[in-house]
């Protein structure tokens, strides 16, 4: 494995997390392959380089699934029912995400465009302190 | 990987399983007595103390019963102490780990005789709390933390397979109505009676298109086989079960990271390698328990482990072809759906059903002149998978 320079900050869950509290999606791209990763993980799931860059997503990308939960864990009582959806954002990498406003199946295609929306999150105290993106139809 | 062209890898010579359901007032290592005493009664030449080499047992999670280090207590409660005992964990494919482990100990000489089984005590926990521990097996940061839940995550295959293959609710209800009716002629089956078509599709939704009749319930229970090497076979047994094919595979863990999500790649791969081993196709197989922890999976999995073509899942229930008396009988024991799904005890008390249906003791639900049969256990969303094919060997 070739030296690298470190990546600024790590390509963790957590620093992701922290570019979501500043409105931003972000992924890393492998410098050696060129794949596209969100999730950021530090070693690229295609060809296993370390050696890797942010990039910013557009925030815009394809609606491949969704369900509609009408039994939600504790946490998310007070939302229900609500839709979890997974898309395929333009430059690869699927997410998935809470599609605000959707109740209803016929609210949604499988196919359509979709856009995140990020909003503010209650300052919490205990671990995890993730604020969350959105999706809605673009 | 060994190719063995269906030599036995080991032979099962006894199985037993608790009774399946709300076992209240049990604790999981004594419901674990319950399987391993039958499994005991049907094999009076083993001396356990005597013959059993280790203890490998299934259970998935520790905050259920606030109770890790489940292979010594295990072991402790058999009444084997000092026999090594191990814990395996992958979710809800626990004991399958444990048997392919058994499988790799006794194939490998280490070990000629292992005492395989699984456990897990749910109910006296809160629907809540049995949601949220089961949640770990999957995605924490993306899946967990954007509010899905195990139904939302095969639901999400769900819609997938039901826009690309035109997969029904209906089909996905018929699924339920088998299962539920093989559970009814299983006095071990959490559930004892036969639903209709419309109580399925009537039933409350869970996480949408699934309802409450597509998933499992929350279920105590243990199972246990004793697994040796093939050798030793028949000085306990004049109708031993060869197993003459493993495989084990993993999938992306989160479901939102696959390149198709209305497949189920570990499950492939997994039978593929043990089709390969046992040197038999799909079609040979006369019996099968898979892991329909709910009905989509069943579908999915008609079509992963080639018993159908991709995307004819749907079909395959309609017409029958997986009933008892069908071109492939798939959990005739009423599968997780229906005989309940006590998550670390799931694999081996598929390995259970199999005992019974290779030695003819299966009863009313017994599938006539059966050979060959497969299981398959998939852990969380199928992140992890593994599939055991066997023969029977009189």
């Amino acid at each position: 494995m070739s030296q690298q320079e470190a990546l600024t900050p790590p390509p963790t869950v957590e620093s992701f997390y922290k570019f979501v509290a500043e409105g931003k999606l972000m992924a890393v791209k492998c410098k050696k392959c060129g794949k596209i990763i969100a999730p950021p993980r530090p070693v690229c799931d295609g060809c296993l380089s370390r050696d890797l860059e942010w990039v910013q997503l557009k925030g815009e990308g394809e609606l491949v699934t969704f369900t509609i939960i009408h039994v939600p864990p504790v946490q998310f009582a007070s939302m229900a029912p609500y839709t979890v959806a997974v898309v395929k954002m333009d430059e690869g990498p699927k997410l998935p995400g809470i599609v605000k406003g959707v109740t209803q199946p016929d609210q949604l295609k499988i196919g359509m465009r979709m856009k995140v929306v990020f909003e503010p999150a209650p300052q919490q105290q205990t671990w995890p302190q993730w604020p969350r993106y959105y999706f809605e139809p673009a | 990987m060994i190719s063995m062209s269906g030599k036995p890898l080991a032979a099962i010579v006894s199985a037993g399983l608790s009774k399946f359901g709300r076992r209240e007032g049990l604790y999981g290592r004594e419901l674990f007595l319950e399987a391993a005493g039958e499994a005991f009664d049907r094999c009076p030449n083993l001396d356990p103390r005597r013959d059993i080499k280790g203890v490998f047992v299934g259970h998935m999670g520790e905050s259920y019963e606030h109770q890790g280090h489940t292979g010594p207590t295990i072991s402790d409660w058999l009444g084997l102490t000092p026999t090594q005992g191990f814990r395996f964990e992958s979710a809800c494919a626990s004991s399958s780990a444990a048997l392919r482990c058994a499988v790799m100990a006794i194939a490998s000489g280490l070990l000629d005789i292992v005492l395989v089984g699984g456990v897990e005590k749910m109910t006296h926990r809160t629907t809540p709390e049995v949601t949220e521990y089961l949640a770990m097996a999957s995605d924490f940061p993306f899946e967990q933390w954007h509010g899905l839940t195990f139904p939302g995550l095969f639901a999400l295959m769900a819609t997938a397979h039901m826009h690309k293959y035109g997969t029904t609710e209906e089909q996905l209800a018929m699924v339920a109505v088998k299962n539920h009716k093989n559970a009814s002629m299983n006095p071990k089956a959490q559930f004892q009676k036969v639903i209709t078509l419309e109580d399925a599709l009537k039933s409350r939704v869970i996480a949408w298109p699934l309802k409450l009749f597509d998933c499992s319930p929350i279920t105590d229970g243990a199972s246990c086989a004793i697994l040796v090497k093939p050798e030793l076979a028949k000085k306990f047994t004049d109708t031993p079960i060869y197993i003459i094919g493993s495989g084990g595979a993993t999938d992306r863990l989160g479901v939102y990271a696959r390149d198709d999500i209305t497949s189920l790649l570990s499950a492939k791969v997994a039978s593929q390698e043990a089709y390969k081993m046992a040197g038999v196709e799909p079609k040979d197989i006369d019996v099968a328990e898979v892991h329909d922890c709910f009905t989509i999976a069943e579908v999915i999995l008609y079509e992963d482990l080639g018993f159908c073509p991709k995307g004819y899942g749907g079909k395959f229930i309609e017409e029958g072809q997986t009933h008892i008396g069908g071109k492939i009988p798939v959990n005739t024991s009423g599968g997780l759906k229906a005989k309940g799904h006590p998550v670390g005890a799931t694999g081996v008390a598929q390995v259970y059903e199999i005992y019974l249906q290779l030695t003819g003791q299966a009863g009313p639900r017994q599938v006539s002149g059966a050979e060959i049969a497969l299981t398959h256990n998939m852990g969380g969303s199928g992140a992890s998978a593994f599939v055991h094919i066997y023969r029977r060997g009189d």
